[in-house]
């Protein structure tokens, strides 16, 4: 058992550490990065409460998929970052004193009169050896959330469409090829029959 | 031995976290799409604990489609970001006053 809390404290105190230095630091580059950090402890941290595909989900959407995304947009971007940090000192308090006051109410809330301890939620047993945590997922999404499971499909798709729909853009200055002008073109557009009258050579 | 509140705790330290990220990082919109992925994973780790010690799936069905909704919301969030760069050369929440909200 203390190997388990050993474990649990490690990618605690790693996560909590990435969490904090992803709101401090200053490059974007390096919060992106030390948020895939906070994404693989957190994966980790899933993997003990026996959560195993969303686990590996959230390394590969999100760390393979959407992080990358950030980091493609912030290095694509050429930004100035002076002005973005001009405000940091002075919010800073601010910052500190409302996420110390919510931290507090939350943990009075946690941690009085036994409310989540193992009295009231016994720790569960192990899953017995052969159980597939993506074989129950995937029962479930397919039976009794079938209707959700095909929104958030549409949801995705809308999702594309709206991304490359507002990146989509036209530079009246570079030549495109147009392909259904190209297609419908008929044999009048392009061809001339011109009559030219034979004429007798000079010389002869 | 770990209980349901060791989890819920690191959970409301990650979302304290991301609410104070938003504070003091609130004039770097890229900053803030971050410190929204980060808030979603905190709730996503209360969801997962609940299922987890109530012994029921449910919970994780309900972070797959958080999972979903959050994809889609980075992808439109960064798009917009890119528009917004190339339409005024800064991604400074203070200099996009243009709608006088």
């Amino acid at each position: 058992m203390p190997i388990i809390e050993l474990v649990f404290y490690t990618f605690s105190l790693v996560l909590t550490a990435a969490a904090v230095m992803v709101i401090t630091v200053r490059n974007p580059v390096y919060a992106a990065l030390f948020l895939v950090l906070a994404f693989f402890s957190c994966s980790a941290i899933w993997m003990l409460l026996e959560v195993e595909f969303l686990a590996i989900i959230l390394v590969l959407v999100y760390v393979g998929a959407v992080m990358v995304l950030f980091l493609f947009v912030v290095m694509m971007l050429d930004i100035n970052l002076a002005p973005l940090r001009e405000g940091f000192i002075r919010y800073l308090p601010v910052g500190i004193v409302v996420a110390a006051i919510m931290a507090v109410e939350i943990l009075l809330v946690l941690w009085t009169r036994g409310r989540f301890d193992a009295s009231a939620f016994p720790v569960p047993p192990p899953n017995p050896q052969g159980y597939s945590n993506t074989r129950g997922l995937g029962e479930l999404l397919y039976t009794d959330f079938l209707l959700p499971f095909e929104v958030a499909g549409i949801i995705l798709l809308v999702a594309i469409i709206a991304a490359i729909a507002l990146t989509l853009r036209k530079r009246p200055e570079v030549k495109t090829q147009n392909p259904s002008r190209q297609v419908m073109v008929r044999r009048e557009e392009r061809i001339r029959l011109a009559k030219v009258k034979s004429e007798p050579r000079q010389d002869a | 031995m770990l209980t349901l509140a060791h989890f819920l705790t690191l959970g409301a330290i990650l979302f304290c976290l991301s609410v104070a990220g938003i504070f003091i990082n609130r004039k770097n919109v890229i900053i803030l799409l971050m410190c929204i992925e980060l808030m979603l994973l905190a709730v996503n780790m209360n969801f997962v604990a609940f299922s987890r010690f109530l012994g029921n799936l449910d919970g994780q069905v309900f972070v797959f489609f958080i999972l979903t909704v959050a994809a889609a919301e980075a992808a439109i969030g960064l798009a917009i970001l890119v528009v917004l760069f190339r339409n005024r050369q800064t991604i400074n929440v203070s200099e996009l006053d243009e709608l006088k909200g």
